[in-house]
């Protein structure tokens, strides 16, 4: 089922290839980890599509508006919750979101304690000091961000993607734009995999280290390669659209169909977002 | 601003920090860094840009476009995780939309640019889905654009495999980095002076322009940017050597209409430029416009008492860059030009969706099939 992981390589500097490697591996590792649970029986797998987005953009919409910290807070333990009745266990939620997020708004917002100007809360050595305003602005960050991540993350690893396509529809994008949406998605795991191999073949055959200006010369080969390849395969599968009868209409299949739980769960998702949203005024 | 012990200092390892993040992630902004105004605004934004994308898809070729942009958004998609090292060892990811404008044009790199990055927000996390219309706009519209300009203006007049269309390419793929990092600065340092808690703390990203925009520029400038210039140039001289079809046919779908019109608007681009640095001319002339005069200049102007009417009114409209002042910026000619530019940004982007709409009845723009 998993991959592995070339990271043992990546010790050495000056392996873009490598690295290049490792970032599509992830790529197939994630997407391969999100199919995998979203087929899972759990309380947001079960429901439909359409209200899952609107629930997710709503309390995404709430988080950004909120003045509360309280109030974000809640949504972020309503979304490790609802992770939980949803077979993601919370420690999967957490850490995709915890590991990663110190190095970058951590980086971020670090400065931020000392910089932004107000009453002193710590003092700490050097003359530094916390200050209050900082301290807050820091945790606004933090949570908005790591809570917003987490939203996309639990729509993302309860529904397969295909269905989040189709399900777009309901927020009026046009069909065109839903098309390409999901031709390109698919698309990107064809030459995900074409540049895996290409990358591999390379490696399999080159021994000891290569160079800076080498590894660039390879990247730009492939990527050349890759473009060439992606602009000949794009007449071809038009070609193959056109024969099946494709016209530029698009006609997209909607299943979908409301149940009853459906109903319940949207109105109230919708009653949390309203509230989230008052009281975070 | 009570104590700034080892402000200095601060800053400094604050700049370090950031240029070792900055070589490893493309600007992506996750949700959280800028207000749900901003990110409508920005929506706004990319919006005619989009429109104009799909227009020119429709107008130039035909239902073929569907599938040619899914596979160069795929591509974007995928170049994105190419690792470039630099020379001196550090390496970093590059956004690809210079080589997607090069070879597609920029209108339509905008809308392959875009989808690879709403896939990205969408299912990968990388990018928040509120800040969209941002990140759209700073790495699908700003990049695309600049870079293809400056590629067209080396390339003109040159054979397909002439050494000054690398140049075009390297220049063009570091300035449109480079300018995407100036417009994300400038999103992130508006948000503490528009968006603060009842205590001051600023509520979404916390640093003014001052310290958001170089911030952003510099490590861009260092290392990313130099990245989507080396990739870009060493793509399209690798094109060159192997598969000049692609630039020949890329050659064929410049809009050439627009660049002659373009060219001919020349002299009042400039006179605007002229105009955008000499705005902070303004501050030496003292006193108000006439007959812009706010409440409490009323008053001083002798006026009894201010009609109730206007005093309520006053209140209802805040712009979002109240008296072009961005008093955090503490430079207040920096913050005047950074003001012209973004009312100029605006504005042209708004005529010429008006422009765009108006003039864009089907069949306008083709070209004889």
């Amino acid at each position: 089922m998993w991959i592995t992981s070339p990271s043992k390589l990546l010790d050495q500097p000056g392996r873009a290839v490598e690295h290049t490697l490792h970032a599509i591996t992830q790529v197939l590792e994630r997407s391969l980890f999100a199919e995998e649970l979203s087929r899972r029986t759990g309380l947001f797998q079960a429901l439909d599509a359409r209200v899952k987005i609107v629930a997710v953009l709503g309390l995404l919409i709430s988080v950004s508006l909120s003045r509360s910290l309280a109030v974000i807070a809640s949504i972020y333990a309503l979304v490790l919750l609802l992770g939980v009745v949803s077979a993601i266990p919370a420690a999967v939620l957490i850490r995709r979101v915890w590991l990663a997020l110190p190095f970058f708004t951590g980086v971020i917002v670090l400065p931020a304690l000392f910089l932004t100007p107000g009453p002193a809360l710590v003092g700490l050595p050097f003359g530094m000091i916390v200050t209050q305003t900082g301290a807050t602005t820091a945790l606004f960050l933090l949570l908005r961000v790591s809570t917003s991540v987490s939203l996309t993350l639990l729509l993302v690893l309860t529904t397969p993607w295909n269905t989040v396509l189709r399900a777009l529809s309901v927020l009026r994008l046009p069909d065109v734009f839903v098309l390409i949406l999901g031709m390109t998605y698919r698309y990107v795991y064809l030459l995900l995999r074409l540049a895996n191999d290409m990358f591999l073949s390379r490696k399999s055959r080159v021994v000891g280290r290569m160079s800076t200006a080498e590894n660039r010369r390879i990247l730009a080969a492939i990527g050349g390669t890759l473009l060439t390849k992606s602009l000949d395969l794009s007449g071809e599968v038009y070609l193959a659209m056109q024969s099946r009868g494709f016209r530029g209409s698009i006609v997209t299949l909607k299943p979908f169909k409301m149940q009853g739980r459906d109903w319940a769960w949207l109105t109230a998702l919708i009653v949390i977002v309203g509230a989230s949203i008052l009281l975070g005024r | 601003m009570s104590k700034k012990p080892g402000r200095v200092k601060l800053l400094a390892i604050y700049y370090a920090a950031l240029l070792v993040w900055a070589g490893t992630t493309a600007m992506h902004i996750p949700d959280g860094y800028l207000s749900p105004v901003t990110c409508l605004i920005m929506f706004l934004l990319v919006l005619p840009f989009w429109v104009v994308g799909i227009r020119t898809v429709r107008g130039t070729m035909n239902a073929r476009n569907v599938p040619l942009i899914a596979l160069v958004a795929a591509f974007c998609f995928v170049i994105m995780m190419f690792n470039v090292p630099l020379p001196g060892g550090t390496t970093g990811h590059a956004v690809g939309a210079a080589l997607a404008a090069i070879i597609l044009g920029p209108e339509v790199a905008t809308i392959a640019v875009s989808i690879a990055l709403i896939i990205q927000a969408l299912f990968f996390g990388d990018g928040g889905i509120l800040a969209i219309g941002a990140n759209c706009f700073n790495m699908a519209v700003i990049i695309p654009h600049i870079a293809a300009a400056i590629y067209r203006f080396f390339s003109r007049g040159s054979t397909v495999n002439s050494p000054r269309r690398l140049v075009g390419a390297a220049i063009g793929g570091w300035t449109g980095v480079t300018a995407g990092a100036f417009f994300a600065g400038i999103e992130f340092g508006i948000q503490p002076l528009l968006f603060k808690a009842a205590d001051g703390s600023p509520l979404y990203a916390p640093y003014p322009l001052a310290i958001s925009i170089p911030a952003m520029v510099i490590p861009h400038a260092i290392i990313a940017s130099v990245i989507e210039g080396l990739l870009t140039a060493l793509i399209v001289g690798y094109l060159q050597r192997s598969n000049v079809s692609v630039l020949e046919a890329a050659q064929g779908s410049i809009t050439t209409g627009e660049v002659g019109s373009l060219q001919k608007l020349r002299p009042l681009w400039t006179a605007l430029i002229v105009l955008i640095v000499a705005s902070p001319l303004g501050l030496l002339a003292p006193g108000t416009a006439w007959g812009e005069w706010g409440t409490t200049q009323l008053s001083q102007r002798g006026l009894q008492s201010i009609p109730a009417g206007l005093e309520k009114l006053s209140g209802l409209w805040g712009a979002p860059l109240a008296g072009y002042s961005l008093r955090a910026l503490g430079n207040a000619s920096l913050g005047y030009v950074l003001s012209a530019v973004l009312g100029i940004v605006v504005v042209t982007i708004v005529v010429w969706l008006f422009m765009v709409l108006m003039a864009a009845t089907p069949g306008s723009h083709k070209q004889a099939r």
